[in-house]
């Protein structure tokens, strides 16, 4: 067992059985994103910076207030801004600020794509972590994933995310993120509570005119951890593309599902394949000329 | 503030103009989300762009920038035609019923007394009537024709929702809706905060739309309450602390002035500012001027202050006009300057014009910079380039870089927008040779002294005198600094009623500055902070933050000036019987036999509500003004004038009279007045502004701000940016008439054409943060652009308005 606050309930590739007896008797985290209060300020992005310790390089502007351009390795948040001109308010503008990062599917795509053993873990408190010792680099969480989060370092090739500051939660903390935020649009607590919070703000965001307000919990994905609130949940696309209904890949289902136990018949097929050819035929020997004639060949390709 | 930063959460209409809050004051927008949240508040954003605050606002208009008066004087035609006024308040706590001379007089844009070669007014007619008992004569019916609401009314009956519409380009409809929902809080259960910021403060007729806003806000009965108030949002750190303690060129500690030249005569100085009752029965607390002023000087010169040499009276410079920014560096560009300490300014980036801020730096002998940063100003020599395309071989400016440290690597006070003196512990000790300000200036101080003392001088006094009775010499302590500005006695004072009961031995600290004496026996470096170092201690330093009554007055954290007093002018927040306007958020009332409640009373707590005194004790009236008198530079009431470079040529609401286009008491320099532009070669109007990833032109000295936001842009509409045919990302190049930028087009539906009289005004937006030092990418100086003009009566520049072209690059 790593850390009590941490227990691991689901480990990527890996067939042991993860404990099961020890229910958070709290139930699960969540972060609640408000965008109706956001206001864009970016202190998020920097509480994370500097609790991850992580420094993005200092980029370009390519013609908006988004900066750093995309999530990187070391830049685990964002905030993504859509400009929309409402049809229903006389296209009155509205700017739709969104703070993009991981959203700790209950049922998480990286995970289960990931065929590294350890690399991907999930705790019992919701929270999914990628573990990076073990990390092999092949991408697939990125395939997995159906919010586009994970990334790739150039330096040393493993995949990196927001970790929901599982360091800071498992001693009882907020996320840096939430500690920062100057206007309350971003809110921590226990999954139930947020629910309970976000259904009174879209009671004020109808009052307000947004008849369609609502929470953006997506049910394809089990439901996430972090989770927003939305102006229009109607239509999470206006928020920079936040997909509508969130499913993992069907590729990622048909490779860890149908598939899965057919791969697993073809190493088993192979395993045995050589065992009757060890028994039919014996041991793969070489002998003295053998030897020598790849000698020969090695020094020729030396010379050339 | 009138107010302060928590009170916001009890506003019921939250009203943002002249000011972005959540973008360059995000977290103390953190109030206006919980008015939203908890108080079912409003918010309404009034701003040329389509900006982070407006992004959370209930309604938004556009405006055109700098005709914030033309909004707000619509307004008031709309509350006084549609009588949307508190009435109550308005007829016993405002000069609404005095009567005005008759010789004042307003056509077409310009108040009686014009004097148009001297570009200033002849203000005797600017003036209440006096009758034969010498006080200001009064119709309390309010139907005297010269009374001054009647006058209000007749002013702005000009300001219709048509002339609104075509000065400013915001749609009638929408400007109709606010001001429906702006009315809508002239009921006493309702109020409305305005917050605003540098928006409104840097134009040319800035200070009248600030005095504009406060005139909404008396007719609504909104000054004095709690969730009301002219909120001013201060941006630097101690900018409040900055003009509290008298760091402007003509100003003296707590608002004092400092003589002219004209004043040599120290009781003709005192008796103009020791302002007497204009009305029978009033306070006019500015009677107690002496006692202020005394204290001041035995703070600063001690023993050498004495009845016999008028209080060191002499010791003051008299001076012979403004030394403002502007007029500072329009002398030093004259050459008439040889040497210039900068601490903690950059003008070379925070002043208009740079071009002139360089060939004015160039002409100095000598420069000093204290900073804890290598700012633009140290480096105007150097070549950086295009953006700093300087010959040093043509400079023979000496410059000397004095490393300081900065806020969070010492201990103080700051006053924060609300008035509160917050004392603070520094977080870590400055780096390598970095001093504090404080030292720095106490050995060049004592040096100066040592000079003065050995070789005389023609006059020598004010410096071989001054009190400096600090520990160490060199380097005074902020304790002891604090408790020199807050005050103490210098004699035992004893009870005028009863002479044998002492009220505080000598050297003992003051509790506030109603112990304040015109005779020596007190000393108080800033007289609005007596007290804030009380016999108790250091009151900036409580950290109590409990909120007895639950309106977030916790006057127990902190301290604030005047008097710990929370919510200014807080008396007027109830009836003439003293009973709370609003019983369900009341700061005081009057409980029969003295004033109590959640804040301190802005009042004598004594006063029984029956005798009449007003609330605005500092007023001669002793009831707030709309009519300015003699206060202001250009006129008594706020008037629209076009900003110097205005995509117009004239003013729309005095077509006729090309001498009111511009304001026309506003200072302007010939040769920057030979440096404005016209709409036809600069014909889109721009407006410089700060973002919330970066502070002023420090933090792109920090690699995570330079991350968030890392390289110069300017926002454009994107339908100029079709005209252009400029997409986002490319390159532009902005120009006024006194320069250029090029910069990264951020082309963006948040910025719309206006029409304007007809015609299509685009806007374009520069943010200011960017030049040739720091960690993010080098730019531009914003300021290469704007034009070297300021406001009438502060001379702040006119960094909001003014006309540019973009090019592609």
């Amino acid at each position: 067992m790593a850390l009590q606050s941490l227990d691991i309930v689901r480990r990527s590739a890996t067939t042991t059985a993860p404990p099961s007896v020890r229910e958070p008797h709290t139930g699960t985290v969540a972060k609640l994103i408000d965008t109706t209060k956001c206001i864009g300020c970016k202190a998020c992005q920097v509480a994370c910076m500097e609790w991850n310790d992580l420094r993005d390089d200092i980029g370009t502007n390519v013609g908006g207030y988004q900066n750093p351009h995309d999530l990187t390795d070391q830049s685990w948040t964002l905030m993504r801004f859509a400009e929309y001109e409402n049809p229903d308010k006389g296209n009155d503008l509205e700017w739709l600020i969104r703070k993009d990062g991981c959203m700790h599917c209950a049922d998480p795509g990286c995970l289960k794509a990931c065929p590294a053993p350890g690399a991907i873990v999930q705790y019992a408190n919701g929270i999914v972590d990628f573990h990076e010792e073990n990390c092999i680099g092949c991408g697939y969480c990125i395939a997995g994933c159906p919010f586009n989060i994970p990334r790739i370092s150039k330096r040393d090739h493993k995949a990196y995310k927001c970790t929901l500051c599982s360091d800071r939660v498992a001693v009882g903390l907020e996320p840096a993120c939430i500690k920062s935020c100057p206007t309350g649009a971003l809110v921590w607590g226990t999954k139930e509570e947020m629910h309970q919070h976000a259904a009174e703000r879209v009671e004020d965001l109808k009052s307000r005119g947004f008849d369609r307000a609502g929470l953006y919990d997506p049910p394809g994905v089990g439901g996430t951890h972090v989770m927003y609130v939305l102006h229009h949940a109607d239509r999470p696309q206006l928020y920079n593309d936040l997909p509508e209904d969130p499913h993992i890949s069907p590729a990622v289902s048909v490779w860890k599902g149908a598939t899965k136990p057919l791969a697993l018949a073809g190493i088993v097929l192979t395993a045995l394949a050589g065992f009757f050819h060890y028994i039919r035929v014996g041991r793969n020997e070489t002998h003295e000329s053998d030897e020598r004639a790849a000698a020969r060949e090695t020094e020729h390709v030396r010379h050339e | 503030m009138t107010n302060h930063w928590v009170d916001i959460r009890n506003a019921d209409l939250v009203l943002i103009m002249g000011g972005n809050a959540a973008e360059a004051h995000p977290c103390g927008f953190k109030w206006v989300t919980e008015a939203k949240a908890h108080n079912k508040a409003r918010l309404i954003v009034v701003d040329p762009r389509f900006t982070r605050s407006a992004s959370v606002a209930d309604v938004y208009a556009p405006i055109r920038a700098g005709t914030d008066i033309a909004f707000l004087g619509g307004v008031i035609n709309y509350l006084l035609a549609n009588d949307r006024i508190q009435r109550d308040y308005v007829t016993h706590y405002t000069d609404a019923s005095f009567i005005v001379r008759e010789d004042f007089a307003f056509h077409d844009g310009l108040f009686s007394g014009y004097d148009a070669e001297n570009r200033s007014y002849d203000k005797a007619s600017w003036e209440y009537e006096i009758g034969d008992d010498g006080f200001a004569r009064i119709d309390p019916s309010l139907q005297h024709p010269r009374c001054v609401l009647n006058l209000m009314k007749q002013h702005y009956s000009r300001y219709t929702p048509e002339m609104v519409e075509r000065v400013c380009g915001t749609p009638k409809e929408r400007f109709q809706q606010i001001c429906e929902m702006i009315g809508s809080t002239a009921g006493p259960r309702r109020a409305m905060t305005i917050m605003y910021a540098l928006g409104w403060t840097q134009h040319s007729i800035g200070s009248q739309m600030i005095r504009c806003a406060a005139m909404v806000q008396l007719l609504l009965g909104n000054i004095g309450v709690s969730g009301g108030g002219m909120n001013a949002l201060r941006g630097h750190s101690n900018i409040q602390g900055l003009t509290d303690l008298g760091l402007l060129s003509n100003s003296l500690p707590g608002y004092i002035t400092l003589p002219f030249d004209r004043e040599q005569d120290y009781n003709e100085y005192v008796a103009v500012r020791a302002q007497q009752p204009l009305r029978p029965n009033q306070v006019s607390y500015w009677q107690n001027f002496p006692s202020f002023f005394v204290s001041l000087q035995k703070a600063w010169w001690g023993d050498a202050a004495t009845a016999g040499n008028r209080w060191a009276y002499d010791y003051l410079p008299k001076i012979d006009r403004l030394y403002d920014m502007l007029q500072v560096f329009d002398l030093m560009a004259q050459g008439k300057m040889n040497g210039y300490l900068a601490q903690g300014f950059n003008p070379l980036a925070a002043a208009p014009n740079k071009a002139k801020m360089s060939a004015a730096l160039s002409k100095l002998k000598f420069l000093v910079i204290m900073d804890p940063l290598v700012t633009e100003t140290s480096e105007f020599w150097r070549n950086y380039g295009v953006h700093n395309d300087v010959d040093p071989s043509k400079i023979q400016t000496e410059v000397i870089r004095l490393p300081v440290t900065c806020f969070a690597e010492e201990d103080g006070a700051l006053v924060n927008s609300g008035r509160w003196l917050q004392w603070h512990w520094k977080g870590a000790d400055g780096p390598g040779e970095a001093r504090t300000d404080i030292e720095i200036m106490a050995e060049l101080f004592t040096r100066l002294r040592q000079l003065y003392q050995t070789e005389g001088g023609a006059f020598p006094d004010p410096i071989v005198n001054l009190a400096w009775p600090y520990v160490y010499a060199n380097r005074p302590t902020p304790e002891e600094l604090a408790k020199e500005y807050s005050g103490r006695a210098l004699a035992d004072l004893v009870d005028p009623k009863d002479k044998t009961n002492v009220l505080r031995k000598r050297g003992e600290q003051l509790a506030g500055f109603g112990e304040l004496r015109d005779d020596g026996t007190t000393a108080s470096g800033c007289w609005i902070f007596c007290g804030a170092w009380g016999p108790t201690g250091n009151l900036m330093a409580r950290r109590d933050n409990s909120d007895p009554t639950g309106i977030g007055q916790t006057l127990q954290w902190a301290w604030s000036w005047p008097a710990n007093r929370r919510v200014l002018y807080n008396r007027a927040s109830c009836d003439t019987n003293g009973k709370p306007f609003n019983p369900e958020r009341p700061l005081i009332q009057w409980n029969g036999k003295q004033w109590i409640g959640a804040d301190t009373p802005d009042y004598r707590v004594g006063d029984d509500p029956a005798a009449g005194v007003g609330p605005f004790i500092m007023n001669q009236e002793g009831v707030a003004r709309f009519f300015a008198r003699g206060n202001m530079t250009e006129g008594p009431f706020p008037e629209h004038y076009e900003p110097f470079e205005s995509p117009l040529g004239y003013n729309p609401l005095s077509r006729n009279e090309p001498r009111a286009v511009s304001n026309p008491a506003a200072r302007i320099f010939k040769s920057d007045r030979d440096a404005l532009g016209s709409a036809a070669q600069f014909p889109h109007v721009a407006t410089t502004y700060r973002l919330t990833e970066h502070f002023h032109y420090w933090t792109k000295h920090v690699r995570i701000n330079a991350i968030t936001q890392p390289e110069q842009f300017v926002e454009i509409g994107a339908a100029l940016a079709g005209e252009l045919g400029v997409a986002p990302g490319d390159r532009v190049r902005v120009s006024s008439n006194r320069g250029h930028i090029e910069a990264v087009a951020v082309v963006t539906k948040r910025i719309r054409p206006l029409n304007i009289d007809g015609r299509t005004v685009h806007t374009v937006g520069i943010p200011i943060h960017w030049g040739f030092t720091g960690l993010a990418r080098p730019g531009y100086i914003a300021n290469t652009l704007t034009p070297f003009v300021g406001d009438a009566n502060s001379q702040t520049p006119e960094f909001k308005a003014f006309l540019v072209k973009v090019e592609k690059v």
